[in-house]
């Protein structure tokens, strides 16, 4: 079947490579499994490209909720082509991010390219791993964007899930051929029948058309490679046409500058090539470009229909913006469609532990966001934590993610506060319209919320939440959702026992702990996922928190009027039992404006001196005083409250 | 009761006493001038030539609920090796430190009252080969007031203690039993009468409150009890749960709850308010007086003099003068008393831990230790240790001490820091807020003197 690619395998490890050892030029990129590999045809020829035609090309995607064993059988796929060796190890070979294999879900998309014998046929099919959840919306979407046709892949134990839906959606309203794939059939809980139940009624598949599947043992995962090419049509690309290519993904090289994933539309691209973008009107030079397999493996040329990468001298991954049509700089082109830049909808500050740290958090958040051009950063400074930064992400995991990789990559342990959402006000008062040079602004911090009567309306983020669940967990559900404002949208049985809920939630209520408060009125049961879906006016308002008068900026909050009293209770009596007696009286209040809506009082401490203090006694109670002495230089002092840091982040973080 | 041998011993210590009088005439006026000469801006010269000194009996009989002290409850205690012990390193500190005064002796632990009264004489006896102990010098004795025990206050008079301090605790027998006490309410009353006896206006009583269970009311019918059987001296302490203690397992098992924190605070305004009232001062957070019965030692303690402990476990702080130095040194002796003798018996003594003091570590704790007196910390004492900075050049420009001033906390003049009435029930509030203000004098003048190239390498006391 691959006989090509096995004359080409590698001596050291009889995988397949299609190109020299270039190990000098790609040290960056060399795969870590070769290394050390000097072959000795090293420099022989790189892989034609232009031997695949687009009629014998296939760019597709797996699709799946998280744990549905998307990379299981992206694994097996590359097996089976022979692009990776089948060696007991090859786990998650596509998700290279420790947080990744961690938790089993992709950040960055990757691309393999594979050769398929069909028919007599050399195919070549570029599977483009997507991020898998939905706060990486664009990601998926750019991604699904280079492909024609997806595997939409359900776990026959767990069915249908709510991400499912979420991404099949995605991949209809591309008009992508869908290939519905049950996996997971050889445990023992797998309920195929229930699970081809669901997606008949919901998706509208025929049973004929849905493949039962085991990645893990590799049952029927061949078959799947021949309906790619059956029902996938190949790329609508015309090689005649001047070169044109949707960048889908970029990362950051330390010593190449960025590295684009690109899916060539039109035309063709080589080294020296003098490229720009629509968005962008630099003009860089090729330098190196090449296909994924799904190591780096440089090539000559990629042609119309192609997906690979290409490294142009792009210093930063702004420059490298995520949906970007590139093209000749000598022969501009009609940009695609689809191209906005990420929009954050979650906010967390994020603060070092200690102010020492502050620079290396500085470093760490640096790199992190070259590798990821969806998160925003803003400088921020607070009384209590310190300098940090404000980041924006696209959504909850995201921030996750973010903070994992933090941690793990960069070995920064760092503060996160509450997340917070953008809200907008609709202003009325003339003044400030002319200070904003607009009718409408977005408020990203509490500081910056206009006065109620310099607005008509404020306007907060709304998302179109999708759960799916077992039904005896309805009614409980249903509570959540009322609790948290939702509105329900939609109510569908997807099998005898499982209910679809469609549900208009604003952001601002999910983002603390919505997810988590569902899964344990579920016993874990039900799953969800969630699309922006629009501001709509909201009886907002700024919730402020005083200590003896005054007024702690960092505890401030933007909430909806019915949740005031109770957000404002809970975050008093919790500064109640984080800030310890002193020797003044603490009042604590939170209020809205003028109007005080919960109000806590710590008492000042009548007696606090221990009873004995003789020559055996000085030493202890010298250390015991000096040590609360270093402790009140690590508080923060507001008016005559000291402040442990640690009640601070008690209240903030999430 | 004695052997012949150890009669012998003591004779020869009393012929030294003797001497030591008329040598000790001569030294004191040598002082008196000294310290006339040494005032005005001097340098930091902070040793002196007087201590007092602290000898730790670690034995009991029984183990109280409450107590972590360093403490043993020995069957057969070898009381005649202890007293060598004692005496020997009794001896061996006071060469080391040079001091040439004793002004207070203090017998402490564990139990000393199960010491044999003899033990006292001689180890009173060594003091007196090696400095000026006065005829009228303050000699406690912690005792309990367990029967037997008072029985043998006549023979400790004898050895030469001249002041009581009885571990009475508690006027209510269900308490005596909660604390693990070993003695009646009415043991209490008999140890009282006789010491008051033997010692008149010298008797101190301990009173423990903060008991499980115990209200302010309860509290008050007890100190009146005191109060009508007691002498010139009672100190109060609350009672606070270490860990390691069968009460405090107790607590958190949940089997007996303390007061709360503000229940604590009301008990203790409730004792400050009825001593008072009986005529009583007080002069340091848990100690009151009346006619003059302050317990020279512990002020010793408290304003900052050298001390010299003797014993398992004893602390010190004293410049080892006689070996040469100058510095203060914190001591400790070693703990456990086995081990204590065996050092003693190889080295002389069984000093455990020696840290040479800088002079910041003086310095804090003469303003922790001052401020629990309510004369205060005095600037005169504070300037003889910070090398001429006066207390109002440092606290003065404080904003936390000025606030503590102006909520009605501190008192600052020219010559004295002082906490007021309010401001001593919540010291430990307002101390570390002036160990930082010091700490930042100090670090500044260092940052100064290596501007200036002066260096205060050591900060240590010259």
């Amino acid at each position: 079947m691959t006989t090509l690619w096995r004359s080409l395998a590698c001596p050291l490890c009889q995988r397949i490579r299609l190109i020299s050892h270039n190990v000098g030029y790609l040290a960056p990129f060399a795969s870590r499994r070769h290394a050390s590999s000097k072959s000795p045809e090293n420099h022989a020829g790189q892989i034609d490209m232009s031997q695949f035609p687009v009629e014998n090309i296939r760019n597709f995607s797996i699709i799946a909720h998280v744990d549905h064993g998307k990379s299981t059988l992206a694994d097996r796929l590359l097996e089976i082509t022979g692009t990776i060796s089948q060696e007991a190890s090859n786990k998650q070979v596509l998700d290279k991010l420790q947080v990744e294999r961690e938790r089993g879900i992709t950040v960055k998309a990757q691309t393999a390219s594979m050769v398929h014998q069909y028919q007599g046929k050399t195919y070549l099919l570029n599977l483009i791993d997507t991020p898998g959840h939905v706060d990486f919306n664009y990601e998926v979407s750019r991604s699904l964007a280079a492909c024609q046709g997806v595997l939409l892949l359900v776990d026959a134990n767990q069915g249908v899930q709510a991400q499912t839906v979420a991404n099949f959606y995605l991949a209809f309203e591309a008009e992508l051929a869908i290939i519905p794939v049950i996996n997971k059939i050889d445990l023992k809980q797998a309920d195929v029948e229930s699970t081809e139940e669901q997606m008949r009624r919901l998706f509208d598949f025929k049973n004929e058309d849905l493949f039962k599947i085991s990645a893990k043992l590799g049952i029927n995962c061949e078959e799947i490679l021949d309906a790619v090419i059956q029902r996938i049509p190949p790329p609508k690309s015309d090689p005649s046409k001047p070169w044109k290519a949707l960048l889908f993904d970029s990362t950051y090289n330390h010593f190449r500058g960025a590295v684009t994933n690109v899916a060539v539309i039109d035309g063709k691209v080589q080294q020296g090539d003098k490229i720009s973008s629509a968005h962008n009107s630099k003009v860089y030079e090729v330098q190196e470009l090449g296909i994924m397999s799904p190591d780096y493996q440089s090539t000559q040329e990629l042609h119309a229909g192609q997906v690979g990468y290409l490294i142009a001298g792009m210093k930063s991954i702004q420059e490298a913006r995520i949906g970007d049509t590139l093209h000749l700089s000598s022969s501009p082109v009609e940009p695609l469609p689809g191209f906005k830049p990420a929009k954050p909808m979650v906010f967390g500050g994020i603060f070092p532990m200690e102010q020492s740290e502050y620079r290396d958090l500085k470093v760490a958040v640096d790199r992190l966001t070259l590798n990821d051009s969806s998160v925003t950063v803003a400088k921020d400074s607070s009384p209590a934590l310190g300098l940090g930064f404000r980041l924006g992400f696209l959504g909850l995991l995201h921030m996750e993610v973010f903070n994992q990789r933090l941690e793990q990559e960069y070995n920064a342990t760092a503060i996160v506060t509450t997340p917070s959402v953008p809200c907008k006000a609709r202003l009325s008062s003339e003044k400030l319209i002319k200070q904003y040079k607009t009718d409408e602004i977005t408020i990203f911090s509490p500081a910056e919320f206009p006065e109620k009567r310099d607005v008509t309306e404020y306007l907060e983020p709304i998302v179109m939440g999708t759960i799916i669940t077992p039904d005896v967990h309805l009614n409980k559900i249903f509570s959540l959702c009322e609790a948290k404002r939702g509105e329900q949208v939609d109510f569908t049985y997807i099998d005898a026992s499982r209910v679809l809920l469609k549900y208009k939630l604003p952001l601002n209520e999910i983002v603390v702990d919505f997810y988590d408060l569902l899964k344990s009125i579920t016993s874990g049961y039900a799953s969800f996922d969630y699309e922006d879906h629009s501001y709509e006016p909201s009886d907002l308002v700024k919730l402020d928190v005083l200590l003896n008068g005054q007024v702690i900026n960092e505890l401030s909050t933007i909430v909806h009027k019915d949740k005031a009293y109770p957000v404002g209770k809970t975050l008093a009596s919790k500064l109640k039992d984080v800030i310890p007696r002193q020797l003044y009286e603490v009042v604590i209040q939170a209020a809205l404006g003028n109007k005080v809506i919960a109000r806590e009082t710590i008492r000042a401490y009548k007696k606090n001196v221990l009873a004995k203090c003789y020559g055996g006694d000085i030493s202890r109670k010298m250390k015991l005083l000096k040590r609360q002495a270093e402790g009140k230089k690590r508080m923060k002092k507001i008016g005559n409250v000291d402040i442990p840091k640690d009640a601070f982040i008690s209240v903030l973080k999430r | 009761m004695f052997s012949s041998k150890e009669n012998v011993l003591l004779l020869s210590i009393r012929l030294y006493r003797i001497r030591n009088f008329f040598i000790s005439r001569r030294f004191s006026s040598q002082i008196s001038e000294r310290s006339q000469t040494s005032s005005g801006p001097a340098p930091c010269n902070i040793t002196a030539d007087d201590a007092v000194v602290y000898v730790h009996w670690p034995y009991c009989k029984k183990r109280c609920t409450y107590c972590n002290f360093n403490k043993y409850i020995s069957a057969s205690v070898d009381h005649a090796r202890m007293r060598r012990c004692l005496v020997q390193e009794t001896a061996t500190l006071l060469q080391q430190s040079g001091v040439r005064r004793v002004n207070s002796v203090f017998f402490g632990g564990g139990t000393p009252s199960l010491a044999l009264p003899h033990t006292m004489a001689v180890v009173l006896e060594t003091i007196s080969q090696h400095a000026l102990l006065p005829a009228d010098a303050e000699v406690t004795l912690e005792a309990n007031p367990s029967s037997t025990e008072t029985d043998k206050l006549r023979e400790f008079k004898t050895a030469g203690i001249n002041r009581l301090s009885l571990g009475i605790q508690a006027f209510s027998p269900p308490d005596l039993h909660l604390l693990g006490r070993d003695h009646s309410v009415e043991d209490s009353l008999r140890a009282l009468q006789e010491g008051r006896t033997l010692f008149p206006g010298r008797v101190s009583i301990d009173l423990i409150f903060g008991r499980p269970g115990q209200t302010v009311e309860a509290w008050r019918g007890e100190l009146q009890q005191a109060l009508s059987v007691c002498d010139d001296h009672v100190s109060l302490y609350q009672l606070t749960l270490e860990r390691g203690t069968a009460l405090f397992r107790q607590v958190e098992k949940k089997q007996q709850t303390v007061p709360d924190p503000d229940t604590m605070a009301d008990l203790y305004a409730c004792a400050r308010e009825t001593l008072q009232n009986a005529g009583f001062q007080q002069y340091e957070v848990s100690n009151f007086a009346r006619n003059g019965a302050e317990s020279s030692h512990n002020l010793s303690y408290w304003r900052g003099k050298q001390y010299i402990g003797v014993g398992p476990g004893a602390h010190g702080r004293f410049a080892c003068k006689g070996l040469g130095r100058t510095d203060r040194e914190a001591r400790i002796q070693t703990l456990e008393p086995q081990q204590w003798m065996g050092r003693v018996e190889r080295l002389g003594h069984a000093t455990a831990k020696r840290t040479s003091l800088s002079q910041l570590d003086i310095l804090e704790e003469i303003l922790m230790l001052g401020l629990r007196t309510t004369e205060g910390l005095a600037n005169e004492r504070w300037v003889r240790f910070s090398g001429g900075t006066s207390l109002h050049d440092i606290f003065g420009t404080s904003v936390a001490a000025q606030g503590f001033v102006n909520a009605g906390l501190l008192e600052l003049s020219h010559s004295v820091l002082r906490a007021t009435h309010t401001g001593l029930a919540v010291l430990d509030s307002i101390i570390p807020d002036l160990l930082l203000a010091t700490q930042d004098w100090y670090r500044h003048r260092c940052d100064d003197g290596d501007k200036t190239g002066l260096h205060y390498t050591s900060g240590r006391a010259e």
